[in-house]
Order: structure tokens, then sequence, then C-alpha cells
């Protein structure tokens, strides 16, 4: 009897355990987690100064007022970054001309700190960047570029080849400057739909 | 002769349990941490299973004869095992231990004695059957994880790079083959007696 009751209440205990290490059974991984933290408690973000493609600088916060979409990337990068890119370049697209640059605005951030200023521009120019409403910038100062990562939850990790692996996604700022949503890059139509739900 | 056989055993389970500490010890330097937790593989196949090897001597060494009427036939403690073993295979908690000292912390102390321990005192008092649902049920749990990780593209460690992955999944294959065949071999070669049961 007492082997019993001992072995249902460790049932209940080990399960109860697992649940709530899955956010009941909604989350497996880091990146998950990262998803759902942000949508039950939107963030803040750091001020950080940017610098974008033209060589103008600016900061997120320049943009309330405006949904703004984030992406992390580098210049070098031929795999998730260009889709990240072509993504940015079909939502660019689709958005209507009277709201671009004031109801919706796009910045690619690089974290590597080997893009310079023509880098940029060569990325903006290979996804057709306007820069009055889709910014390619990079932080000058890699404190603050620290800063900006863990806001985020951006981790990179260099490896072997000068490359990067990093965590892909599109990341929403609500117009009052809070990073609320993060959806996959990929395919392209769910940012779609996040975005028009919010216009 | 008597007090001679009794020191004789104490020192062997002080011995066991310090040396399961000392293990314990060992694997919590820095050297050896960031070497074994330098990738997936080191960390899932070296580390875990090395701190649950130190929980198990720990608790061989000291707790064997205690919590009897706890532990009967030691399916409890195999459930706390296992449950606990589950946990630490979540990729979120994992990523955790990489990038948060408080989670490094909980897994140095969570294994050993959630995993280790309760195996250790619990494995000789099992029944050969319910030893042999483990051993089964660890090979084929192996080969699906170990599938898993080299056929989905997705990436669960934000720590690790997704190629480690791959390789994670294919170690952990070969070792469930390994494993399969180390007891397809006892089956035909081994014997099959009993170990003798000091518990029941």
């Amino acid at each position: 009897m007492r082997n019993t009751i001992t072995i249902i209440a460790l049932l209940i205990a080990g399960i109860g355990v697992l649940w709530a290490g899955t956010d009941g059974l909604q989350v497996i991984t880091a990146e998950g987690a990262r998803r759902l933290v942000i949508q039950e408690k939107p963030k803040p973000l750091p001020v950080v100064l940017l610098r974008d493609q033209r060589g103008e600088a600016f900061l997120l916060q320049d943009f309330q007022g405006s949904h703004l979409l984030v992406e992390f990337i580098y210049t070098r990068c031929v795999t998730l970054c260009s889709s990240l890119g072509e993504t940015f370049e079909k939502v660019s697209q689709q958005i209507p001309e009277e709201a671009r640059g004031s109801k919706v605005n796009l910045v690619s951030i690089s974290f590597d700190p080997r893009d310079d200023m023509a880098d940029l521009q060569a990325y903006g120019e290979r996804y057709d960047a306007i820069p009055n409403h889709w910014r390619v910038a990079r932080v000058e100062n890699s404190q603050e570029l620290k800063q900006l990562l863990d806001t985020f939850g951006i981790t990179v990790i260099p490896d072997r080849w000068g490359n990067f692996e990093h965590n892909a996604a599109v990341h929403f700022v609500n117009r009052q400057g809070y990073l609320d949503k993060i959806v996959d890059h990929d395919p392209p139509s769910i940012t779609m739909e996040a975005l028009w739900k919010r216009l | 002769m008597l007090m001679r056989r009794i020191t004789l055993f104490s020192e062997g389970i002080y011995f066991q349990a310090g040396f399961g500490l000392g293990l314990i010890l060992l694997l919590s330097l820095p050297v050896s941490r960031t070497w074994l937790e330098s990738s997936l593989i080191m960390h899932m196949l070296v580390q875990i299973p090395l701190l649950a090897l130190a929980g198990w001597m720990l608790g061989t060494g000291l707790f064997k004869n205690r919590l009897l009427s706890w532990n009967e036939r030691g399916i409890p403690g195999l459930l706390i095992a296992l449950f606990a073993l589950l946990f630490w295979m979540i990729p979120r908690w994992l990523d955790a231990a990489l990038s948060e000292p408080l989670w490094e912390v909980i897994k140095f102390i969570t294994v050993p004695m959630l995993i280790g321990v309760p195996l250790g005192i619990s494995w000789l008092r099992m029944s050969g059957f319910a030893r042999a649902v483990v051993w089964t049920n660890g090979i084929s749990m192996l080969v699906v994880l170990g599938w898993l990780y080299v056929a989905a593209p997705v990436r669960v460690c934000n720590n690790y790079l997704v190629n480690q992955q791959e390789e994670f999944g294919y170690v952990a294959m070969l070792l469930a083959l390994f494993i399969a065949i180390c007891w397809i071999g006892l089956l035909f070669f081994g014997s099959w007696k009993q170990p003798h049961n000091h518990c029941d």
C-alpha cells in the first residue's frame, strides 16, 4: 500500500516537474522559451547607438509610434541571413506605399564587428532595401551590442570558418517601443500575417 | 576478526562515497567544465553520465541499506532517476545550464543526487525484468533520440552548432548499437545467474 502511494506521488510530482519545465508542454527549447517570455511580458529596448548603410546614426527608440521589425544578421552569411534578407525583401514589397517609413519600419542589425558601411550597403542593395524604411545597421560600441543581443535573446557563436551560428527570427517592436513578439522568418507569410494583424 | 571486517566494510563504503564526491569536485573544476561543455556530445554523453556515476558511487556508499521501506523493488528510486533524466534531456534546460550559473549549479546537484543516487540504491533491488526493461527502453530511446537529432534540421540548443547536433545524433545511435551488441553477446555467452540480492 505504502509502495503504491509512493509510486503515485512520484508519478504526479515527476509529471508536474516536466509540465512546469516545458511550460505546459509548450516549449522544449531555449528559443521557444525566449518567444513565450517576450509574448507574455513585452520588453523595453536598451538605448543603443546604431549606424545605417548611409552612415546615419539612429536609435531604435526613434521609431516609436510606428511598428518596427528587427532582424539580426551578418553580411558574409550565405545561409540563414540570406533567407532573413529575402523575408524582409518580400515583406517590404508588400507594405503599402503610404505606410512605409511612417507606419512600418524594418531594421537589419549586424552583429559582426567586421561589417563596415560598405558591407551594409552591399547587403541592402542585394535585397533592394530602401533606406527610408529598411535600414541595415551596425552597433558602434561592442558593449552596447552585447546589451542589445542580450535583450533580444540572440546567441551568436563563431565557428571555425569565420562564420557565425545564430538564432534567426523576426522580432516585432510595438508602437510604444516594446519588443512583444518573435516569429519564424521562414516562410515570410508568417511575418506578414503577424504584421497585418497590427496595422 | 569481526571488528576488522566491520572496519574494512566501512572503509569500503567511505572509499566509494569519497570517490563519488571527488569525481563531482573534479567535474566542477573550470577546466573540466569548459572542456566537457564545449560540445553537445561531451556534455550529454560524458559529463552528465559521469555526474550520474558519481552520484551512484555516493549513493551505494552512503545510503545503500537505508530508506529500504520506501524503495520497494527499487521502483520509486527508478522513477525519481527517470524523471530527473527526462528533465535534463529538455534542450531548454541544457541551454540554461550553459548560459545561467544558477542552472549550472542546479545541474551539478540534481544529476548526481536525483539520477545517480536513486539509481545506485535501486538497481540491485530491481528485478531482472525491471532491469531488462530499463536497458531495452534505454537502447530504443537512444536510437530515436539520435535519429531525431540527425533528421531534424531545427536547432534545439542556442549554445551549440547545428553540425554538433548531427554528430551527437550519430554518436547516440552508435552507442545504442554498441549496447545492443553487448546485450546480444550477454544473451548468447553470458551467465544468467541473478546477482545475489542482499536487500530483499
